[in-house]
């Protein structure tokens, strides 16, 4: 039963290989999804691209139903995974703050990643970014962030049971958000797309709605 | 002109303009592996797919080498310094060296693999990576803060249904969508 490197049912080198080659995996897909383009990135926040909305979604939901699956079936313990302890006050305070940074920089950090390998030159400067960032984050913690980072404690908290509603329920609930989300995405970048000057189609490899 | 004609001479447009378009696989399918590929490290190595906490460990390594004293000190990095164990040798470390090889092996098949900045075309270049820089500072204090990024924290959390998970995304997205407004004029070009 899953997962694996928890229960050291395997040992830490291969685990760190696996690491690896998931990264290959995850890099790929995010560049050929088009994540290295930040004009496509910034387009779901103005209408004119569903991409992110699109990519993102179906792997959320496509993991989530996986894995209420896996665990009906016994084949892995969600709860000794990395499973995220929530603080709600700073994740939503941090939250407000990285979605600033992905209207001004144009980038989050795993998408500048990619595209700062592929050459964009923004993209290695929004990284030199996100690094002076962290550094002021750590040299000015005590004075700025400790109380406010540990506050909000709620612990390892399933959003589902938070609701009252079974994870099944939640699931179900959140694919007919997501489709509904496709849908009116779609529509928008329609609206925008029939318009479009076909260099900037070309640009965000979109086309005109049929 | 028949509709046959038709079809067929939109498709030949369609082909001499798409020659010099950047093309993308179906988000729908990239999605879907992106998903299946969750699963994957989530059941091999219970992680999820992150990529602030590797920004994290790297730039802890970098102060540990730089000032070891202050480092070992700071109340923040200090514990995560204390098990003597290299922070880069971290899982997720090694998952980002894999996304930069990952990326690059895209861009090479995709034919994406040049020198350039990305922007609005009204944009100028200097603008353009103030910004980026500025936005790159932003999400360095936001994903310490608020414990993850889009991937780690929102992303993989959702998989997992973790409450965590979803007030970063109704958070990220939803001021998002707030400096949207403010921040027009970096994106869309707007006649004055």
């Amino acid at each position: 039963m899953g997962p694996l490197y928890p229960q050291e049912i395997i040992n830490s080198e291969f685990n760190i290989l696996i690491g690896l080659l998931i990264g290959i995996v995850f890099g790929f897909l995010l560049e050929a999804s088009g994540f290295t383009n930040t004009r496509k990135l910034a387009g779901v926040f103005y209408g004119y691209d569903a991409t992110v909305i699109k990519v993102f979604f179906t792997a959320a939901m496509t993991a989530a139903i996986g894995l209420l699956i896996m665990h009906y079936m016994g084949w892995i313990d969600v709860k000794l995974t990395f499973y995220p302890k929530t603080f709600w006050i700073p994740t939503l305070v941090g939250g407000a703050i990285m979605g600033a940074g992905f209207i001004i920089g144009g980038f989050c950090p795993g998408t500048s990643l990619c595209a700062a390998a592929t050459g964009k030159i923004d993209a290695i400067v929004f990284i030199g970014g996100v690094f002076l960032g962290i550094f002021g984050f750590i040299f000015t913690y005590d004075l700025l962030f400790s109380d406010l980072r540990m506050s909000g404690k709620m612990g390892n908290t399933d959003i589902a049971q938070w609701l009252g509603l079974s994870d099944g329920l939640f699931i179900f609930i959140m694919v007919i958000v997501t489709f509904a989300s496709f849908f009116v995405f779609q529509k928008w970048q329609d609206s925008h797309t029939k318009d479009m000057n076909q260099r900037d189609l070309n640009e965000l490899g979109l086309k005109k709605p049929e | 002109m028949s509709n046959k004609r038709k079809k067929r001479t939109k498709w030949l447009k369609n082909f001499k303009f798409n020659k010099r378009s950047n093309k993308y696989i179906n988000s729908y399918v990239g999605g879907f592996f992106l998903g299946l590929l969750i699963i994957v490290a989530l059941y091999f190595s219970g992680e999820g797919l992150g990529s602030s906490g590797g920004y994290r460990d790297v730039a802890v390594a970098v102060l540990d080498k730089v000032t070891p004293e202050y480092a070992h000190n700071n109340s923040y990095i200090g514990p995560r310094l204390a098990t003597g164990e290299s922070p880069l040798k971290s899982w997720l470390v090694f998952e980002l060296i894999g996304v930069i090889m990952g990326a690059i092996l895209s861009a090479a098949i995709f034919n994406r693999l040049h020198l350039r900045i990305g922007k609005a075309p009204h944009l100028t270049d200097k603008k353009r990576l103030w910004f980026a820089v500025i936005g790159g500072i932003l999400w360095g204090v936001g994903t310490q803060l608020g414990r993850g990024c889009t991937s780690g924290l929102v992303l993989s959390g959702m998989a997992v249904n973790s409450l965590s998970g979803y007030i970063g995304l109704i958070s990220i997205f939803g001021f998002g969508f707030i400096f949207a407004i403010i921040f027009k004029s970096i994106w869309i070009k707007t006649n004055k």
